[in-house]
């Protein structure tokens, strides 16, 4: 199959071994992957914010940069942007009253996956021979859960991980409180819901904390260094790309 | 709303330890009540299904529907008014309730009637208004306004229940805190008002246009006191409340009690059409109020706001209610709900706000039993207020959004963004992490997380050196 890898630009800025991770991924299941270098971010921080002409120029970017790709499916390494293309982009490009935009995004978002639900739902692969020796929680981002429906998909993955310690997160599907500028606008707010995810993950004993998403991974770890607590943040793609010693 | 907003509302109510600590305990317990009586049906899914499209179609005859209604209530004996605001309809009870000479009345349900702000208007008309559902009559008491849709005094424990009645209600010195004990003393104190009164003035939960009935469900019993006994019944409904047709109850009656209370069935359900010679009460008015609902529903994303049916289960699972509590959105509709409903009831200008009190984490969108999807209308009235109300007050943001919107609608400016971030952040750089507290917009950020340092390679740059692929 060939993908074109949507990086994000919190992955591509923040945490590129996430994309390295995604990379190695799809590469070694035999997929060819593309990197479309005139990418940039989905939009999703101006959208959010009700800034929906400026969200417009950035689906209109993406649009013609992955819809002119040759290629069978785009695959991101973070639910919550993929929720922008497959959901928002519809309101949006309804809205803008342009229907050959409208055509271009009904087109192109049936094609967008983030990478566990592409993994398990499309390639049907739950084993990726990777090993990861450490006790592991999986924390279910908010917008892979409830409009992506990803499901089960990252536990099955990570559950055939070699020599992992899966260990389940108490409350596991409430919100970090990160939501973009939620965190910003209301940080009092944000940070009490901080608060109560790192004393679950914190309670768990687990020495590394997964997600979906490294926008979420920034806010959870960002707490947990703040606080010193020895527990780190890692992407679902690292821990799948890591091979046994 | 206050100058600081629900941000500035919601950082006091944080520091409330008592107050975190019963809605934590509260929202948990019957988070995990509705997942049980939820779970138990298999058509659940399709019942929600039939409260959106009943609601949806409901919303597109409103006319239709309305006028119907005004037709069969007043086939039945009833009066209909009509209110276009808070203000019409506060001189319309108050008219009605001195017409019968009444200096007191009792009420129930009391939502509707707190959000014109009915019992100040009594009060200044001299009449005394008596809340009876219990943790109405709770807040009442204490001078406290209600923090949740269904459980009012959510806010409260019953420690300080019993603290309040000592010193509110007559002979309760022995009282405990036991909570049958707490509704014993309330039931002494209300039963002789009840039989006492001559007017009642309830909400309604629907009105069924093609019957002219009206419905009401509750927990207590003290609503079917206030609808039945007095001798007149006054009845304050928000026009959105009609149902079309009376087999639209058997779906809402389905999702309501599931929702609200977590109960397959809420204990009382009274249903009254018109008014019966020698049975309840014997003049009935049917106040129908707008307040702000038509112009709701000429927003085509917003309107469905109005499709609330009042469970509240968006509250019990809101992960920002869960730690505010309702206060701080300053409404009589709090939560996720009322953070949509109240820009669009009130007026844009009196919340701004509150459309940004939500993660987006959409809990509140699965918990819908009329699958409102709240998210979207939040990022929907976001943008309403960022383009029609913030103008000057938002100059700087707007120009930091547009700034951003052009770094990232170019991949030169882009990578240059990129490059430039990695240099910028290097003085406050320490082991590959930004610990320090940082001025602006990120001085909230940093009060509580450390940022991570942008790397030496970005993504990109990986990608570019690794060259072609074997």
């Amino acid at each position: 199959m060939r993908i074109a890898l949507f990086i994000t630009c919190v992955t591509d800025t923040l945490f590129p071994e996430a994309g390295r991770a995604t990379v190695q991924v799809l590469e070694r299941l035999g997929h060819t992957v593309v990197f479309p270098e005139e990418q940039t971010c989905c939009g999703q921080i101006h959208g959010n914010s009700g800034y929906e002409d400026d969200a417009l120029a950035l689906l209109r970017r993406f649009v013609a940069v992955f819809g002119a790709e040759d290629c069978d499916a785009v695959v991101a390494p973070s639910g919550s942007c993929v929720a922008m293309v497959r959901h928002h982009y519809l309101r949006l490009a309804e809205a803008s009253g342009d229907r050959e935009l409208l055509e271009a995004v009904v087109a192109l978002a049936p094609r967008v996956f983030e990478l566990s639900e592409f993994l398990v739902g499309e390639l049907g692969v739950e084993d990726l021979g990777a090993a990861y020796p450490h006790r592991v929680t999986y924390h279910p981002s908010c917008h892979g859960l409830r409009m992506l429906r990803v499901g089960d998909a990252p536990l099955r993955l990570l559950r055939k991980v070699r020599g992992i310690d899966l260990v389940a997160l108490p409350e596991a599907e409430s919100c970090c409180g990160f939501g973009g500028t939620f965190a910003v606008k209301n940080p009092d707010t944000s940070a009490a819901m901080l608060t109560d995810k790192l004393r679950a993950i914190l309670d768990t004993g687990a020495e590394v904390c997964t997600a979906l998403d490294c926008s979420c991974l920034l806010h959870i770890g960002g707490g947990l260094s703040r606080q010193r607590a020895g527990v780190r943040t890692v992407h679902l793609a690292e821990i799948l790309a890591s091979v046994p010693a | 709303m206050s100058a600081g907003g629900f941000p500035q509302a919601a950082a006091t109510a944080l520091r409330d330890t008592q107050l975190r600590h019963n809605l934590r305990v509260a929202t948990h317990t019957i988070r995990a009540k509705r997942d049980h009586v939820v779970s138990e049906l298999d058509d659940w899914e399709q019942l929600r299904e039939a409260g959106r499209r009943i609601k949806a179609h409901t919303m597109r005859h409103l006319d239709v529907h309305l006028e119907t209604l005004e037709r069969t209530v007043t086939q039945a004996g009833g009066t209909v008014h009509w209110a276009p605001d808070a203000a019409a309809a506060n001189r319309i009870v108050t008219g009605l309730v001195r017409a019968t000479g009444a200096e007191q009345v009792v009420k129930v349900k009391s939502l509707t009637t707190d959000e014109i702000g009915l019992s100040d208007a009594l009060r200044a008309a001299g009449v005394a208004a008596l809340e009876t559902d219990l943790a109405e009559l709770i807040n009442q008491l204490a001078g406290d306004s209600p923090s949740h849709i269904l459980v009012p005094a959510i806010h409260r424990n019953r420690a300080e229940i019993r603290a309040l009645f000592r010193r509110e209600l007559p002979g309760t010195e022995e009282l405990t805190d036991d909570p049958a004990a707490l509704a014993e003393a309330a039931r002494r104190f209300l039963r002789p008002q009840f039989l006492s009164a001559r007017v009642a003035i309830s909400g309604a939960n629907f009105a069924v246009a093609q019957t002219g009935t009206v419905c009401v469900v509750e927990s207590e019993g003290n609503g079917r006191m206030c609808t039945t006994l007095p001798q007149t019944l006054i009845t304050v409904m928000g026009i959105e409340k009609v149902l079309p047709r009376f087999a639209d109850l058997e779906v809402m009656l389905q999702l309501l009690p599931r929702s609200s209370t977590a109960e397959r069935m809420n204990p009382y359900t009274s249903l009254w059409t018109g008014v019966t010679p020698g049975d309840g009460p014997q003049e009935f008015h049917l106040v129908l109020l707008d307040a702000g609902r038509t112009n709701a529903l000429g927003d085509e994303v917003g309107r469905q706001a109005l499709h609330c049916i009042r469970c509240s289960a968006c509250l019990n699972v809101c992960p920002v209610y869960e730690r505010t509590g309702g206060h701080a959105y300053d409404s009589t509709y709090p939560g996720p709900i009322g953070a949509i409903l109240t820009p669009q009831l009130a007026g844009l200008t009196q919340a701004t706000t509150l459309p940004w009190a939500s993660s987006l984490c959409g809990a509140c969108y699965d918990a819908c039993p009329v699958k409102i999807d709240i998210p979207t209308v939040l990022v929907h009235l976001r943008g309403r207020i960022t383009r029609e109300v913030h103008g000057r007050d938002a100059r700087g943001e707007r120009a930091a959004m547009r700034a951003l919107g052009a770094v990232l609608g170019s991949r030169r400016r882009y990578e240059l963004a990129q490059r430039a971030a990695r240099v910028g952040s290097w003085p406050l750089t320490r082991g590959g992490r930004i610990e320090r507290r940082l001025p602006g917009p990120m001085a909230g950020w940093t009060a509580v997380r450390d940022l991570p340092a942008p790397p030496e390679q970005t993504f990109r740059q990986w990608w570019r050196a690794r060259g072609d692929r074997p």
